[in-house]
């Protein structure tokens, strides 16, 4: 396997604060990555630096290609879809404007996109019509991952999708990135506080600390990992 | 097939009307109804009112060229006006040089978007995220450099263009009215319409809307956010020129005041409409023009002097009594 997305070294910072002290990670293709660890550990941050919605430092290179000086507008179109925290839904447009968005970079016709992402949210097409902003919670983290999956990314990043979601709900987003995973080799890196689910449908880890890696591993390796069994995994 | 169809559109706009608020929807009827009844009582009241519709139409126009550049940039724009009116100085050189009138017209608009998204590239992009103050600084500067440079190139003295519609009066019963103005409604109303076709049917237009809404967000799904919001403030220009190509025939002359007072009503229609809404202003337009075009002729102490203080009256009152306009809606939200 060779690395889709490599970290090295990594700095970044919001103003005079130092968000990220030297990250250095690797995401395979085809493999899904959690980034684990506490509030204020730079794992949003890290997302962001890779996305280039914050200033950073340091060596990104996504699919063999620098992403330093590349804006997020241009990872965009290079095939790395970002769905921020707060899910970054359009929630003035309809649900259709919101997924023909999602498609923004792609040419030609979007129904055969559409059509996909409707067999994996089959609501979404009887709503197309609907404002995204007078959907619940739960359907505007749905709607922005199916906005995220017409995009047809090489990278998805996916930052706290569990973040104020029933679990029923959580299980059922994890399942499909799964399925997504798994039948089209689409590759993730998902941020998320649950550890015990991000553990259960990555294959690998990074657990960040203060902005540094303190550990990283397969998901095996961390799911036995005492310092990560006592502060994530509740045991 | 027809038939269904039409019936279709009639029952969309019957929905339409019912998703205003509805006193909103109630003051546009009864404002419509009162308008037809006065029209068919008083020759003069008809007249009034398509004149005053056709310049409602221009003011509308340029009401919704600020519209956009608020909503794309949130910058009010002072200088849309002098820019209306810069480039209709284009049009009258271009017709001097040779061009027939919509040669010119045409080749305006093109000049018009290369010249409003240069004006936001390379003075308002500098300042738009420093303070509200830089921003309103730099569009008042822009007044006043624009008019100093027409003033400097053709002089201060009126400007004589042909009429693009010639000079022909319809007569209906006792109600006379000029070819001009219902030239003036159709070209405004295409204008806005293909505005609003852009905006509603195009992969670009939903960018821009995105770019205006959510920046970050569009980014991160490949839009280019400076460049829509510069093709935003050149779409804006040339919704000003169109303003300024036809305000100028119903001025018969050309001299650079030209838009001064129309800014105010466009203001005044915008505020109206709801600043954020594009229907708004067009619908504040058409309001304003006819109201002011009724208001000098039939209530006693105010006269075409006072036409423009009254506009700007109704624009304070707007602003302190009902902030949100017309037709702005308080954005549905959940979370």
């Amino acid at each position: 396997m060779t690395a889709l997305l490599e970290l090295e070294d990594v700095e970044a910072r919001y103003g005079p604060v130092h968000a990220l002290h030297g990250i250095s990670l690797a995401v395979d293709e085809g493999s899904v990555v959690a980034v684990l660890g506490p509030n204020g550990a730079g794992k949003t941050t890290t997302l962001r630096a890779i996305s280039g919605t914050v200033r950073r430092s340091g060596r990104i290179a996504f699919a063999g290609r620098p992403l330093h000086r590349v804006g997020p507008d241009g990872g965009a179109r290079l095939g790395i879809a970002h769905v921020p925290e707060g899910r970054g839904t359009f929630s003035e447009l309809t649900v259709w404007e919101n997924l023909r968005l999602g498609a923004y970079t792609r040419r030609g016709s979007i129904q055969p996109e559409l059509e996909r992402v409707f067999t994996y949210f089959p609501w979404l097409s009887e709503r197309r019509r609907q404002q995204a902003g007078t959907l619940s919670g739960g359907e505007q983290q749905m709607l922005a991952l199916a906005r995220a999956f017409v995009h047809r990314p090489r990278l998805l990043l996916l930052d706290e999708p569990s973040l104020g979601l029933a679990p029923v709900l959580v299980a059922e987003l994890f399942r499909i990135v799964r399925d997504l995973n798994e039948t089209e080799g689409l590759t993730v890196l998902v941020v998320e506080q649950n550890a015990h689910l991000a553990l259960q449908a990555a294959d690998a880890g990074y657990v960040l600390e203060a902005g540094r890696v303190a550990l990283s591993g397969t998901s095996a390796e961390l799911k036995t990992d005492d310092s990560v069994r006592r502060s994530y995994l509740g045991d | 097939m027809t038939q269904s169809a039409a019936a279709t559109s009639v029952t969309r706009a019957a929905g339409a009307l019912e998703r205003l608020p509805p006193p909103t929807s109630l003051l546009l009827v009864a404002g419509a109804a009162g308008l037809l009844v006065g029209s068919l009582r008083s020759d003069v009241f008809a007249q009034l009112t398509v004149q005053g519709l056709a310049l409602g139409a221009v003011y509308g126009s340029l009401a919704l060229a600020l519209v956009l550049v608020y909503r794309a940039t949130r910058v009010v724009n002072f200088a849309q006006g002098e820019l209306a009116m810069a480039t209709t100085y284009v049009a009258y050189q271009l017709i001097k040089w040779g061009l027939s009138y919509w040669e010119a017209f045409f080749a305006t608009l093109a000049i018009a978007f290369v010249l409003g998204t240069v004006l936001e590239v390379a003075l308002v992009r500098p300042v738009q995220h420093r303070s509200v103050i830089a921003a309103v600084i730099v569009t008042v500067g822009l007044f006043i450099l624009i008019d100093g440079v027409v003033n400097w190139i053709w002089g201060g003295d009126f400007k004589y263009m042909p009429s693009p519609f010639g000079t022909k009066t319809y007569h209906l019963g006792g109600v006379s009215i000029a070819r001009l103005y219902f030239g003036m409604l159709a070209v405004v109303l295409v204008s806005v319409l293909g505005v609003w076709a852009l905006f509603r049917f195009t992969k670009l237009g939903l960018a821009m809307r995105a770019a205006a809404l959510r920046p970050a967000e569009s980014a991160l799904v490949g839009v280019r956010v400076d460049r829509m919001l510069a093709i935003g403030w050149g779409l804006a220009a040339v919704l000003g020129a169109v303003a300024g190509l036809m305000a100028e025939p119903s001025q018969f002359f050309l001299d650079p005041t030209l838009m001064q007072p129309i800014l105010v009503y466009a203001f005044a229609a915008a505020v109206l409409g709801g600043l954020e809404s594009p229907a708004g202003a067009v619908v504040g337009g058409l309001a304003i023009g006819v109201s002011l075009n009724l208001v000098v002729q039939y209530v006693h102490p105010i006269t075409s002097e006072l036409q423009t203080p009254f506009a700007f009256a109704v624009l304070l009152a707007v602003l302190l009594l009902k902030p949100s306009g017309l037709l702005g809606r308080s954005e549905v939200r959940r979370v």
